[in-house]
């Protein structure tokens, strides 16, 4: 009846794991029930769980992104402190339970704290930006969304039932084949991929054709702001290398579930193969991820030096570039495989030419600041930290894309020093400043400064604390992924590390207290004109927060800072352009089929990982009618009327004009 | 590819740079390894003691120099940019629009453009000079030894001199040495980082590696590829001995303690951790190409995880279902 599942699955001997279960089954029920008696349900639901709104869409990815931090973070602690302790001990956690930790910290900060962190930004500027009233397919990004949440969630629901995978964040066979890795472990991450990389697929599908067929008149591709553009190249690289994903893993799937021999050692499989696979993936993963970071840095340099961004058109070929390279250097991840040195040098010098528009983005972004007026908001401390890290981070990649000095350093500490370098460097620093950045536009008001400044300077301090070691730690021959450790030098180090961690948590800290505080003062902190910051595109002209409908006629666009270009001529004529005519606006309706797609998928998932097959096919076919009923709906959008479009449109324009004696032509 | 006189140009240009950064830059690791003079040998990567690993690391250092020689202005430049140019500072001109400029734009592709082409340099002929399969000397015979990573410990077959060892690995000091490896089942890298270059060890498959340690001494050997629960404990020492102390480990060693066939293989594939060095006297001929050609089967998994009931199905029954 119920499959393998058993009371047996359920780690009651385990301390650390049942504490945690309790504490979280209490927080989640201590949240439900205050949203229950708060009367708060019907809202949640009506704005939130079932909006097609792209806006709210994108903060609820992102709200998944800050949880799963906290998740991944705690797994990153428990890490740092076993391999701080555990010189010629065990530690406080067993090899199985360790071996679990860094497979679900890699899997979840990848998977469901960068990925959803970046859609969710995509998703909430992109369609702002290009001036366009939404995405392409509404429902379709609902159930994207929901989709990467179904994932997450198995993933936690590993916590507590049965275990996850022990095989490391890239499940390499023959590893992860059912004759070494029997238990649900491996499951349970197979299938929490499958049906996130779905909802990634379709969220990529989605942006693409947004970028591509939903722009404001006048929104040529060459007046796009650079953040589009790399949200384009972003999506195109997720449309053409997650298939590849889902290819990968449902091969393995067939290996696990049902006796195929892909990627056996035996009966003909070919493990080297799966590490081509993934890698094929992989490697445009991480352009996937920090392509859009580039874009964000690009916005807040213009914005916070005062000038459009320098090499505008040499920054769109950059972007272009990378995306189209990336695909062509995946084979750096094993040069110890043993392929011939002709092989070796071509993926090693194909890997560096990626350095060469890496480089130009660099430089074009110290040029936005020269001869401009730089402000130190909190986005722009992420941005500078940015350059400086990633700098770091880039070097070392170049030195790892050396195929002899990767023969001394592959999966050592200095590589993870390396990625941690270029993500943490990278794509976190750059999702934080989307976040300081976006988050008046997105609620209204701004975030607390002073805590935003001080969030930062631990994240900064404690990244270089916690890996700078760990490339030490990589010379001194330490490879990834010990348990234990009988090198007494090495320690000290790890215990470094382990403070450099810390000092990051102080940093995490800040930034929940922030956002706290932020909320509770949010009056004082009020966005009255819709721009904060002095803003160039488009999407600071709406209100903050943007109406349903964002804009109330559509902008006509004149050049690459289309909003720059307004604000000055209404600066210096000390008036707004003529009211335009209202019309009414068609919008797509509210969906549900999102969040009941996921609940079937959730279950359908669970109950293929422990084997209930009954149950799978109850889900399916309730996905399945979810799916038909959505196809037939008649009705998907609904007006709204003209008067209450012009009445948004009048009050911003009445801020705005308010405000406009306040402010100076430049010079 | 490359023509033959840009090829001899790059290797003067390595061979000279070798020289000026490696002393550069090995001062400044001196300098920062001061406070931990005591545990100097430790620098692995950085202390080699053969020649494969000296070449690793000269690449290392030159590429790592190439590197900061733009790195490190740029990163200045940063610093520089911000400051000055920040709101309060009325001397700073302010060209608010002042967006693009061909001359700038060109040298910023070029920068990064000719490092690159000096560095692929570096990677071509590094990737030829130090492939793991390339034999270190044409004169001198390699000692030959076969590598079998098994759940979780190391088995090393000396060929030639019909023994075997697990977990120690003892080497002839100044002699190259031709390692053959495997994995009895899943992956891991062979590693020493002492004397150089890793490499994978996969079932099914054979992979190469020549080695050398110049002089005596013990040195850190490793897996560097995650192969399971056992995988912390997969580490083993390295000998490196004066050829006649080799000859009479050997020596020492022939005839003595059990015989390594397959039914010894098969038993000692079994997981288990933390086994005590231990030598074998004498060994099956053949037994590792067995290994290799899978004639010896792959070591088994651990039977059940949690929710991996034991009912889970074998290779092939499943598929019987399934249809």
């Amino acid at each position: 009846m119920w499959g393998k599942l058993s009371w047996e699955a359920v780690p009651l001997h385990e301390p650390i794991v049942m504490v945690t279960s309790a504490v979280v089954a209490i927080a989640i029920t201590a949240v439900l029930a205050w949203v229950i008696v708060k009367g708060h349900l019907p809202y949640i639901w009506k704005e939130w769980l079932s909006s097609v709104d792209h806006k709210r869409i994108g903060v609820m990815y992102i709200l998944l992104a800050l949880v799963m931090l906290l998740r991944g973070f705690a797994d990153a602690i428990m890490m740092r402190s076993q391999q701080a302790v555990a010189m010629g001990s065990a530690g406080f956690l067993p090899p199985e339970h360790y071996n679990q930790i860094f497979s679900a910290h890699g899997t979840i900060m990848i998977f469901f704290v960068a990925m959803p962190f970046v859609i969710g930004l995509m998703n909430f500027a992109v369609p702002l930006q290009l001036g366009a009233r939404d995405v392409a397919f509404p429902v379709l990004n609902s159930v994207g969304f929901w989709l990467t949440a179904t994932g997450a969630l198995l993933v936690n629901i590993s916590l507590f039932i049965g275990e996850f995978a022990r095989v490391g964040w890239l499940p390499y066979p023959p590893l992860s084949e059912l004759a070494y890795s029997p238990g649900v472990g491996v499951d349970y991450y197979l299938w929490a991929l499958q049906i996130s990389g779905a909802g990634t697929l379709l969220s990529g599908v989605n942006l693409v054709t947004t970028v591509l067929k939903v722009r404001a008149p006048g929104m040529t591709y060459l007046h796009m702001p650079i953040f589009c553009w790399t949200t384009l190249a972003s999506n195109l690289l997720i449309v053409a290398a997650f298939p590849i994903l889902t290819a990968t893993l449902a091969m393995l799937l067939l290996d696990r579930y049902l006796g195929f021999h892909f990627f056996t050692n035996e009966a003909g499989g070919n493990p080297m193969m799966f590490m081509n696979l993934i890698w094929a993936w992989g490697h445009p993963e991480v352009y996937i991820l920090v392509l859009p970071a580039f874009g964000i840095f690009s916005e807040v340099f213009a914005t916070f030096s005062g000038k459009p961004l320098f090499g505008y058109r040499s920054m769109v070929a950059a972007t272009m570039a990378i995306c189209i390279l990336s695909f062509m250097v995946w084979l750096h991840h094993f040069f110890t495989m043993g392929a011939g040195a002709d092989v070796n040098a071509i993926f090693g010098i194909a890997t560096m030419i990626i350095a060469v528009p890496t480089g130009v983005k660099i430089y074009n972004w110290l040029f936005t600041m020269y001869s401009g007026r730089v402000v130190f908001e909190p986005p722009m401390l992420w941005a500078l930290g940015f350059v400086v890290t990633f700098i770091i981070g880039g070097m070392t990649g170049v030195l790892l894309a050396v195929p002899p000095a990767d023969f001394v350093l592959h999966n050592s500490l200095f590589l993870v020093a390396h990625f941690h370098n270029v993500i943490i460097g990278g794509v976190v620093f750059g999702l934080f400043a989307g976040y300081e950045y976006w988050f008046p536009k997105a609620f209204g008001f701004r975030l607390h400064k002073g805590l935003g400044l001080a969030a930062f300077w631990f994240w900064i301090v404690g990244f270089f604390v916690a890996f700078m070691p760990l490339y030490v730690l990589g010379l001194m021959g330490m490879t990834r992924r010990m348990q234990h450790y009988d090198v007494p030098e090495w320690q000290p180090w790890l215990q470094v590390a382990a403070g450099g961690a810390a000092l990051i948590a102080i940093g995490v800290a800040l930034q929940v207290v922030q956002l706290v505080w932020s909320i509770r003062h949010r009056e004082a902190l009020r966005d009255r004109t819709g721009d904060p910051w002095n803003g160039r595109t488009l999407e600071w002209m709406t209100p903050s927060p943007p109406p349903m409908f964002n804009y109330a006629v559509m902008p006509e666009i004149e050049g690459v800072e289309a909003y720059w270009m307004r604000k000055q001529s209404a600066i210096e004529r000390q008036a707004l352009r003529p009211e335009p005519d209202y019309h009414d606006i068609h919008m797509p309706r509210n969906s549900s089929a999102g969040f009941i797609c996921a609940f079937f998928a959730a279950t359908m998932g669970f109950a293929l990982i422990w084997h209930i097959w009954w149950l799978v096919a109850l889900a399916f076919v309730g996905a399945w009618a979810v799916f038909v009923v959505v196809a037939w709906r008649d009705e998907h959008e609904e007006a709204i009327p003209a008067a209450t479009v012009a009445a948004v449109d009048r009050a911003n324009r009445a801020a705005r004009e308010a405000a406009l004696p306040t402010l100076r032509p430049v010079s | 590819m490359m023509g033959i006189s840009e090829r001899r140009c790059l290797r003067a240009v390595r061979r000279r740079s070798n020289l000026a950064w490696s002393r550069t830059a090995l001062r400044w690791c001196a300098l920062a390894a001061l406070p931990l003079a005591l545990t100097a040998c430790k620098w692995a990567v950085l202390d080699p003691r053969g020649p494969v690993g000296q070449a690793d690391r000269t690449i290392l250092i030159d590429s790592l120099a190439i590197m900061l020689a733009i790195g490190v202005p740029t990163i200045l430049a940063t610093f520089a940019f911000a400051w000055w140019f920040r709101a309060s500072n009325t001397r700073a001109r302010y060209r608010p629009d002042w967006e693009f400029s061909g001359a700038i734009e060109l040298v910023v592709w070029s920068i990064p453009a000719m490092v690159i082409i000096l560095l692929g340099g570096v990677a071509w002929i590094g990737s030829h000079d130090l492939d793991p399969a390339k034999p270190l000397s044409e004169r001198q015979a390699p000692v030959e030894i076969q590598v079998v990573s098994l759940d979780w410990k190391w088995l090393f077959i000396y060929p030639h001199e019909g023994v075997a060892s697990v977990n120690e690995l003892v080497v002839p000091a100044g002699v190259p040495l031709r390692f053959s490896l495997t994995s009895a089942s899943v992956w891991n890298a062979f590693f020493v980082p002492q004397l150089g270059s890793m490499i994978y060890t996969m079932n099914g498959m054979r992979t190469q590696v020549n080695l050398q340690a110049d002089e005596p001494g013990t040195f850190h050997g490793l897996s560097a590829h995650f192969s399971g629960d056992g995988f912390s404990d997969m580490h083993f020492p390295v000998r490196a001995v004066r050829a006649d102390e080799f000859a009479a480990w050997i020596q020492a060693t022939r005839g003595t303690g059990p015989t390594l066939d397959g039914a010894a293989y098969t038993a000692l594939a079994r997981q288990s951790t933390k086994l005590a060095p231990s030598t074998f006297g004498a060994v099956t001929p053949e037994l590792f190409a067995q290994v290799v050609r899978q004639e010896l089967p792959p070591g088994p998994g651990p039977g059940t995880e949690r929710g991996g009931a034991a009912e889970a199905p074998k290779a092939g029954e499943a598929a019987k279902k399934g249809h």
